[in-house]
């Protein structure tokens, strides 16, 4: 079946009226000898078998509605009121396209006008586009603006360690063709202050994550002055936030970023294995004009009705073209949809209180944890949602281990990245981890059923410390 | 029709949702580290429901009529893909688990990139592109991997059509390339003298669409590979118009090295109001080292199976991720649109080959029989079969004063979403009209109604068009006005 409505008398009389005799009379300019290849797919199946092929291979994988999981690194299961999956559902929103047609795409432009309010109210910032692809991508994107702010003069960005290593990853492929110096990913991510004496007159941008990846809060007190010290060199200061946090947390305007963006996945979205996710993008209102993407503005109609449309697009790539602050075009509309009615479903009190259930669940964790023989936490710093544990033995063995024997999706295994964190685990615990969740994983790591490394011989991880 | 701000039906003490109470002990709170205040609106959830639905009615949508938005196929977006992508074995997985725990995904995946790579002939594809031109700058990276690899630092023009879409300059740029424009000629075709003049050892690739914007299949296509090829360049295939060439023609044996997919237009994936897409790229035994990763691959899993059963044939393989060994890199966290990837393998699941072909030969039969019908009325600037869509000009001879904006404003009264006006950049008063297979003879006969009576207007009743809509939710909106005094947001 391919939803065609055409008949074979409709086909006829068309292809009568067009003046062809068939179907071939249509691909004349297709090159004879390769024209029709046969395409090796497999047969066709009908919607019944194509949903029982599809449910099948979904249950080649363990789902984390059957296993309690301590897995974020930048992606996060929170609650997702189920009036987000009604609203993004209603096809008036999903089988529109980019509203190119304001007249008649009033529901997207003005949701998409309050999710831009709510971004700024989330980060304090001015300004807020309507979306990029992931929180990787805005970060990589604030990067190309800061250089762009400098008319393409400064040509160094100052890049924390504590910043996600695939958004940093992504930072690199963005940059390869523009012969950017990056400096300071080779630092101690928990050492933020340290970045300020890399910040020069060549200087285009200094980036921050916070909480950072290793899950720690960083003193805004200290952030100002890493920001205070960047505007003093003509730097730009840019924050990836996690927006759960700033529920809570300051929000990064107070401590000086020109640039908040961040992973929105966490407002309203599922995991979905890594996407479709939410790059969310807002900076002070004098940058506007170097701000990728597109934005929404309010206007009137000719009646002096209040109305929304695209604007500002002669920094895009339709009008401006090899000229244009960035080449994106479609966008995550949807997942910004989502993140509206998640944030106006959880409103002020609520995601506060979100972050709260995860903030006090993670110390309840990391309490625990740590209180265990051969665990010990990486820092005291204080932290939101995630932490990074020591551990007696290898990641990856204790993740079998708790697998394999309870059921129990781990931790991130920090050693994959920072050399200096083998044995180190990030924990992420959200307000969906109950209490008797992590109870379990406390339990499953007790000593009683988990043998501590030394006891088969290994080094002692206290001892050694 | 005016419809209230979420901040102005915000009340204080209201809430859209209910959530649990904290079941462990608190911990204190970093004081100076918490924010004062936070300007959200507080809305109770039948309001919020409310809003929201009254907003979704003020969209059109392919799901309330034809929307024939040249470039963008928007073909019908069938609800087994909405379903396949709902389950929560699928939904409820996380990037990171580990990859024993995730095998359904890397094989849908896996098999994904196979399909995408058949329908297309290439020998790799990469699915982590999260949209179109997502998928051009991935091309382009790699295309400048390729000649850096080779130790060929002189070639930096990347030459480009002045009928190509405005991503391809742009993701040219950000690959820190020059753009090059090469004409069109009178045919539509790319002018193959202006070309060849182009060709020499600075040029790195050209940028194909094909067909292109204009609708129209280069009739020189091998002969612009074969210069661009000859004079050491690459070819880029902008594949966002293969909703014309399933199974007709494989756009490798066309000598393309590299084109990225959009799965939101050729493999039915709704399009979101923007978006999400996914713009997977695949490319030729030359290029595929730098593919951006991780892609996934299969092997062969060398143990017998326990039991007496037979195995299925997806048990024998296990499936990971791998870096292609040049990778550009990533160009996302994680590892594409998986969600979207979901939608795309169903479709193409359902359809097959010969269901993929019969999609291109309806699309490119549609577009001939709309052109057909509109090509007395409206000026044709190209007078050629189409494929999947054509481009007509708003100039209309006997009505000076009516340009396409007006006639698009009032197609909307009829009913119609209007089609991508002013691009391609090369016709004047662009209509460029994608009509997909999914819609039926009797839409394109009342959209050629439309259009034709809207013709009859311009000349008898100008004012009715410069006015237009009349049947909109709003009046035509100020533009001007919205970019001279930006209000960008409502809390400042
Ligand atoms: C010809 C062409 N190329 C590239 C693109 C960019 O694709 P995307 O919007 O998925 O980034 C488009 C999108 O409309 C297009 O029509």
């Amino acid at each position: 079946m391919s939803y065609i409505p055409n008949t074979d008398a409709d086909r006829a009389v068309m292809l009568k009226a067009i003046g062809v005799k068939n179907m071939d009379g249509l691909f004349r300019d297709v090159p004879e000898a390769l024209r029709y290849p046969e395409l090796k797919l497999p047969p066709p199946v009908s919607e019944m078998e194509a949903l029982r092929e599809l449910r099948e291979i979904s249950e080649y994988n363990v789902d984390l509605e059957h296993a309690p999981c301590f897995l974020g690194a930048g992606a996060y299961r929170h609650f997702v009121p189920s009036v987000v999956g009604h609203v993004i559902g209603r096809s008036e929103f999903y089988t529109a396209y980019t509203p190119y047609q304001p007249e008649i795409s009033q529901g997207t432009l003005q949701s998409i006008f309050e999710y831009q309010s709510m971004i700024c109210a989330l980060t304090g910032m001015d300004v807020a586009n309507a979306s990029h692809y992931d929180g990787a991508t805005a970060l990589a994107e604030a990067v190309l603006m800061a250089v762009s702010v400098s008319r393409g003069k400064r040509r160094k960005v100052v890049l924390s360690a504590g910043v996600h290593p695939e958004y940093r990853a992504v930072v690199h492929t963005y940059t390869q063709g523009m012969a950017l110096t990056i400096v300071g990913e080779g630092a101690d991510p928990l050492a933020t202050e340290v970045l300020a004496d890399m910040i020069d007159a060549d200087t285009a941008c200094v980036i921050v994550q916070n909480p950072n990846f290793l899950g720690y809060l960083e003193d805004p007190a200290a952030l100002r002055t890493l920001a205070d010290a960047a505007h003093s060199k003509g730097a730009l200061f840019v924050v990836s936030a996690d927006p759960i946090s700033l529920g809570l947390f300051s929000p990064p305007a107070d401590y000086g970023a020109d640039i908040v963006c961040g992973e929105g996945q966490a407002l309203g979205g599922g995991l979905n294995f890594g996407g479709p996710y939410l790059g969310f993008f807002a900076c002070k209102q004098q940058y506007v004009h170097k701000m990728a993407g597109r934005i929404v503005g309010q206007t009137v109609d000719r009646h002096g009705q209040r109305g929304f449309v695209l604007t500002l697009s002669a920094r895009e790539q339709h009008i401006r073209r090899e000229k244009a602050t960035s080449n994106i075009c479609s966008n995550e509309a949807l997942m910004a949809l989502a993140a509206a009615v998640y944030l106006a479903a959880m409103g002020k009190t609520g995601l506060r209180k979100v972050a709260e259930l995860c903030y006090h669940k993670a110390h309840y964790a990391a309490q625990r944890l740590s209180a265990l023989p051969g665990y010990q936490l990486l820092s005291q710093k204080p932290f939101f949602k995630e932490f990074a544990l020591r551990c007696p033995r290898p990641v990856d063995e204790i993740n079998e281990y708790l697998l394999d024997e309870w059921g129990i999706i781990g931790g991130y295994d920090l050693g994959k990245d920072y050399p200096g964190l083998a044995n180190t685990m990030l924990i992420c615990v959200t307000e969906m981890n109950t209490k008797e969740e992590i109870d379990l994983l406390v339990e499953a790591l007790a000593p009683d059923y988990f043998p501590r490394a030394d006891e088969e011989g290994a080094p002692d991880m206290e001892e050694a410390a | 029709m005016r419809e209230p701000l979420i901040y102005e039906i915000s009340s204080p003490g209201r809430a859209g949702v209910n959530l649990p109470e904290c079941d462990v002990p608190a911990t204190p709170l970093p004081k100076e580290y918490l924010r004062e205040d936070l300007p959200l609106p507080e809305v109770s959830e039948v309001d919020l429901v409310r809003h929201y639905v009254r907003l979704s009615q003020l969209n059109y949508a392919v799901d309330t009529g034809f929307y024939p938005l040249g470039s963008c196929t928007m073909k019908y977006n069938p609800k087994v893909n909405e379903e396949a992508a709902k389950l929560p074995g699928f939904v409820q997985t996380h990037p990171y688990q580990p990859p024993d725990t995730i095998q359904g995904n890397l094989f849908l995946m896996y098999q994904l990139q196979e399909f995408l790579k058949e329908i297309s002939g290439f020998a790799s594809v990469s699915l982590q592109p999260a949209a179109g031109a997502h998928g051009e700058l991935a091309g382009v990276l790699m295309i400048r991997a390729y000649h850096e690899s080779r130790g060929d630092h002189k070639r930096t023009r990347m030459l480009i059509p002045d009928s190509a879409h405005g991503t391809n300059p742009a993701s040219t740029t950000m690959a820190g390339y020059e753009t090059v424009k090469i004409s069109s000629d009178a045919r539509g075709n790319v002018d193959l003298e202006e070309l060849r003049a182009h060709c020499d050892d600075t040029v790195a690739g050209l940028m194909l669409t094909n067909p292109n914007t204009l609708g129209l299949f280069d009739e020189h296509v091998q002969e612009i590979a074969r210069l661009v090829h000859e004079c050491g360049g690459l070819l880029y295939g902008d594949g966002a118009n293969l909703n014309a060439i399933m199974g007709i023609v494989k756009p490798a044996a066309l000598g393309f090295d590299v084109m990225h997919f959009n799965l939101h237009k050729t493999f039915s994936t709704p399009h979101g109001g923007g978006g999400p897409g996914a713009g997977p790229v695949g490319a030729n035994e030359v290029l595929a080292p730098f593919l951006p990763g991780p892609i996934v691959v299969k092997e062969r899993v060398e143990e017998e199976p326990a039991s007496d059963e037979e195995w299925e044939e997806e048990e024998m393989y296990y499936y990971h991720w791998q870096m292609p060994p040049s990778s550009i890199g990533r160009l996302k966290a994680f590892y594409g649109n998986f969600a979207v990837c979901i939608k795309a393998y169903t479709y193409i699941r359902m359809l097959g080959a010969a269901g993929l072909r019969e999609v291109s030969e309806n699309a490119v039969l549609n577009a001939n029989y709309l052109l057909s019908r509109l090509k007395g009325v409206y000026p044709l600037p190209y007078n050629r079969t189409c494929m999947h869509e054509f481009v007509l000009s708003g100039r209309l001879p006997d009505a000076p004063d009516v340009h396409t904006i007006d006639i698009a404003k009032r197609l909307m009264d009829f009913g119609f979403h209007p089609p991508t006006i002013y691009f391609p950049l090369i016709v004047p008063e662009a209509l460029m009209i994608e009509p997909t297979e999914t819609e039926s003879k009797e839409t394109l006969d009342a959209f050629a109604d439309a259009l034709i009576q809207i013709a009859q207007e311009a000349k008898t009743n100008p004012e009715l068009l410069h006015s237009a809509p009349h049947l909109a939710p709003v009046a035509r909106l100020d533009e001007v006005l919205a970019a001279r005094q930006p209000v960008l947001q409502c809390l400042k």
